[in-house]
């Protein structure tokens, strides 16, 4: 048995995990249209390389990436192209992004997909190169590009791998699902990710709260020397990343830092299946399994559905009572955000929806005066004060906030769900840390211009002194010249003189 | 249909608000209440009640002349606590206007003047008292004798006193620190023998199971989560290393037992009541210790070296001043900021 540790904070909301039945998936049915956003990760947009009018294969990529930090997209499905536009998004924002929009046929035709056979004998490039054409971004929710996160190439290198099914926000099932349904390709994907990278060690990390994914799990897990099922006890947020390291492994990514410095690497269970996906059938990612829960719907579940269907379609098969839900979630209820425009669509990142009654999950209570009770502190799994940070966030006082880490603050909502005076915490986070980055761009900007500025200063003087120089010395000169006797303009005059005087004795 | 556009988290803890967490400190003090009037009669009892109502009246007069809403407010219970957390600490059968003095300078000078709840601060339950105790000092000396040396005063006696102080005329009695501040030239154990009050199991009679009573409740509480151990732990233990060092076999000079020290006076409620005040006290947990520890040495120091009886109050004020630099100086370690090797 491995020692597991216990981090700092925590709490443990009512799970509700069972409504959504975890270990089912049924397809969603094919919707008539697919709305594909070009920013389904963390990162550059991708570019559209399709035009309307353009009929298209299941498979197709159909928007290239774009830089390093971006993840192609690919169509789920045949059908034609019928429009490039901006549309409504799943983004805490609630800002809209370019969106191809795919009628579908419904014949559901494919591009041939060419695996590898062996894809031990393939470079480490190679198979990046795979893994970044397949469009594979974090499918457990943050969505940052797979590809990015497997090339990064610390000095260390990473030793230890770890399948994150820790799956600790309330509701979902996603994850406990596919661990249990798929737990051999997760395996799989794991092997082939832990050869990436190198690791030695390859964990798969599950809260005890799943006892039927941990038992698939482990005996998935035999396959695979050097592989390890890890249970631990059910806390939110265990399953954030940071958080997970330090409850498997004792140690703390540092401040700022990423996991691969300190040797480590966190993949979901989705993302482990989409590398294997990719590298031995040559599919890209275009469907994933998402959590429809939440007691506006007659029957909540786990469903695999092709990215881009819209969340309106994906709640009607689940029986939406649309009377009974005042918000919409797209995602957990602890870090989810509430969507604002149901024709939204399901994309890379979307782990859950989740359509709550008004009494299953009420509106917010009316926010009353912080008295520093400390409870938020006392849940705060990342050790900050948020009481301090609240005060500060409302005072605006960014040295303070930066003085007491508010950039270590991973938004998991601990602070604000203890509250008793119901201080939304994580809105004051939020909006203090675009704050801070605006005012770090803007420092950044106006350290530039006057370092420019400088220079242009110090070249102009620099300029200035030469020509001064050289005035100096020609000054230098001429009355040098002047007290030798050798006057020039003197001279000039006799020459002009001689001259003359010569033509006048030719003549 | 129209969309609620709320941030995360959209969960929050089931029956967790301002007025649960004041009624439940306004619960935990029941226990001490109920011996505090076994032992002294109905006078603290009537304290409370009165200016409980006092202090309501101040706070929704101070939220009208701030132009606030005081519908909301006064549900809170924090008013209350203030008012009950002063009354519990002024001497019982104290006449109406040393309550309403007391109740009006807490609620007004120590709470409202800096913004209202979560911005005093001062504890206001000291600031109102401190206030009494120095400028009524006869006033607020007079304890009646306990159950079991005196009659203890009924309920008639007990409402004479509030509105005609001057026609009652209760059996007042120094209580156990007095007695051992003024002691000169007796030693500790002669002055037990020649004293009445001094006599109960541990420390003075009535007192220490007074101290016992606010001891349990601030016990349910720490079970409650409503305050960490660090605050109470810190006053405690500070005094009792003080006392113990002071300790010397009781002789005329020296400065009482652990024991005594513990279970005398406010000590108990101080430290479970007083100085986990979350507004005013320090924020982090190491921070809440020092607070604690700082509060237990000053109460030592002025019961024993200085000129008042008792100190809770002064130590509590005075290291409310030093909270922000405490702050300053006891930020906890964040994530990622130690551990960061894999030991493997």
């Amino acid at each position: 048995m491995r020692q597991i540790f216990d981090i700092h904070g925590g709490i443990h909301p009512p799970e509700r995990k069972d409504m959504s039945n975890p270990g089912w998936v049924s397809d969603c049915d094919m919707p008539s249209k697919l709305v594909l956003p070009v920013t389904q990760h963390i990162g550059a947009p991708a570019r559209p390389i399709v035009e309307v009018g353009d009929t298209v294969l299941g498979g197709q990529m159909i928007a290239e990436a774009q830089g390093p930090v971006s993840v192609p997209v690919h169509a789920p499905s045949s059908g034609i192209v019928t429009a490039i536009e901006a549309r409504a998004v799943p983004h805490a924002s609630g800002l809209t992004d370019t969106c191809i929009e795919i009628s579908l046929d419904g014949k559901d035709e494919w591009v041939s997909c060419q695996g590898l056979d062996n894809w031990r004998d393939e470079t480490k490039a190679a198979l990046l190169e795979r893994v970044r054409l397949a469009g594979i971004a974090g499918l457990g929710g943050a969505g940052f590009p797979t590809a990015i996160k497997l090339a990064s190439d610390r000095e260390m290198g990473i030793h230890t791998l770890i399948i994150n099914g820790t799956e600790c926000e309330p509701y979902i099932t996603a994850d406990d699902t596919v661990m249990q349904r798929f737990a051999r390709q997760i395996v799989e994907g794991a092997e082939i990710l832990g050869h990436m990278v190198g690791a030695e060690t390859v964990l798969l990390a599950v809260e005890d709260n799943k006892p039927e994914a941990v038992e698939a799990m482990r005996q998935a897990a035999e396959a695979l020397a050097g592989a390890e099922v890890v249970t631990f006890p059910t806390k939110y947020p265990s399953g954030g990343e940071k958080q997970l390291i330090e409850i498997l492994l004792n140690a703390q990514v540092p401040s700022g830092g990423i996991p691969a410095d300190i040797g480590v690497l966190c993949q979901n269970p989705s993302t482990a299946i989409a590398v294997r996906d990719a590298l031995i059938d040559g599919k890209p990612v275009t469907h994933r399994i998402t959590t429809v829960t939440g007691m506006s719907l007659k029957n909540p579940g786990n469903r695999r559905v092709m990215l881009g269907t819209p969340i309106r379609e994906l709640l009607d098969t689940a029986g939406f009572n649309a009377d009974t839900a005042d918000r919409v979630i797209h995602g957990g209820p602890m870090m989810g955000f509430a969507v604002t425009d149901l024709n939204m669509p399901v994309v890379k990142i979307t782990n859950c929806v989740l359509a709550p009654t008004r009494s299953e999950i009420p509106p917010p209570q009316p926010q009353q005066a912080c008295i520093r009770c400390g409870m938020c502190a006392e849940a705060c799994p990342a050790s900050l004060l948020p009481q301090q940070l609240y005060w500060y966030a409302r005072a605006k006082d960014q040295d303070q906030l930066e003085r007491h880490n508010l950039m270590d603050c991973i938004e998991c909502g601990a602070c604000a769900y203890v509250c008793p005076s119901h201080i939304p915490l994580v809105q004051y986070y939020r909006s203090a840390k675009g704050s801070i980055r605006e005012a770090t761009k803007e420092k950044i900007r106006s350290d530039n211009s006057r370092v420019r500025f400088e220079a242009r200063q110090e070249r102009l003087e620099r300029e200035l002194a030469s020509r001064e120089a050289k005035r100096a010395a020609r000054k230098a000169a001429a009355e040098a010249r002047a007290q030798s006797g050798d006057d020039p303009v003197q001279a000039a005059i006799e020459r002009a003189k001689a001259k003359k005087a010569k033509q006048e004795a030719e003549q | 249909m129209s969309l609620m556009h709320v941030s995360s988290p959209h969960v929050h803890k089931p029956v967790s608000s301002v007025e649960q967490v004041m009624k439940q400190v306004l619960l935990a003090t029941i226990p001490g209440v109920l011996v505090l009037t076994w032992f002294f009669g109905p006078g603290t009892l009537i304290n409370i009640v009165f200016g409980s109502a006092l202090a309501l009246a101040f706070e929704a007069w101070a939220l009208w002349l701030r132009g606030k809403d005081y519908k909301s407010p006064l549900k809170d219970h924090s008013v209350v606590v203030t008012a009950t957390l002063l009354c519990i600490a002024l001497p019982p059968y104290a006449p109406w206007w040393l309550i309403a003095v007391g109740i009006g300078v807490s609620v007004l000078l120590g709470k409202h003047v800096f913004g209202g709840l979560g911005y005093n601060p001062f504890n206001p339950a000291m600031v109102g008292y401190v206030v009494l105790l120095v400028s009524f000092p006869l006033q607020m000396s007079s304890w009646t004798e306990p159950r079991g040396i005196g009659e203890v005063p009924g309920i008639v006696d007990a409402f004479t006193a509030l509105f005609a102080a001057s026609s009652y005329d209760a059996v007042t009695a120094a209580t156990p620190l007095d007695l051992f501040r003024q002691n000169s030239g007796m030693l500790f154990d002669d002055l037990m023998q020649a004293n009445a009050e001094l006599k109960g199991p541990i420390a003075g009679l009535g007192w220490d199971l007074v101290n016992l009573a606010f001891l349990a409740g601030g016990i349910w509480l720490l079970r409650q989560r409503i305050f960490t151990w660090h605050a109470p732990l810190g006053m405690l233990a500070a005094l009792t290393v003080c006392a113990a060092f002071g300790y010397d076999e009781g002789s005329s000079s020296g400065g009482g037992s652990v024991l005594f020290h513990l279970f005398s006076g406010a000590t108990m409620f101080g430290a479970f009541f007083i100085i986990t005040d979350p507004v005013s006290s320090a924020v982090s947990n190491k921070g809440r210790l020092i607070f604690g520890a700082m509060v237990g040495i000053l109460v030592y120091l002025i019961r024993v070296h200085g000129n008042y009886p008792d100190a809770v109050a002064f130590g509590v004020l005075l290291l409310n001043f030093a909270a922000p630099l405490i702050d300053q100086y006891t930020q906890p370690a964040v994530y990622g900021t130690k551990k960061a090797e894999v030991d493997e």
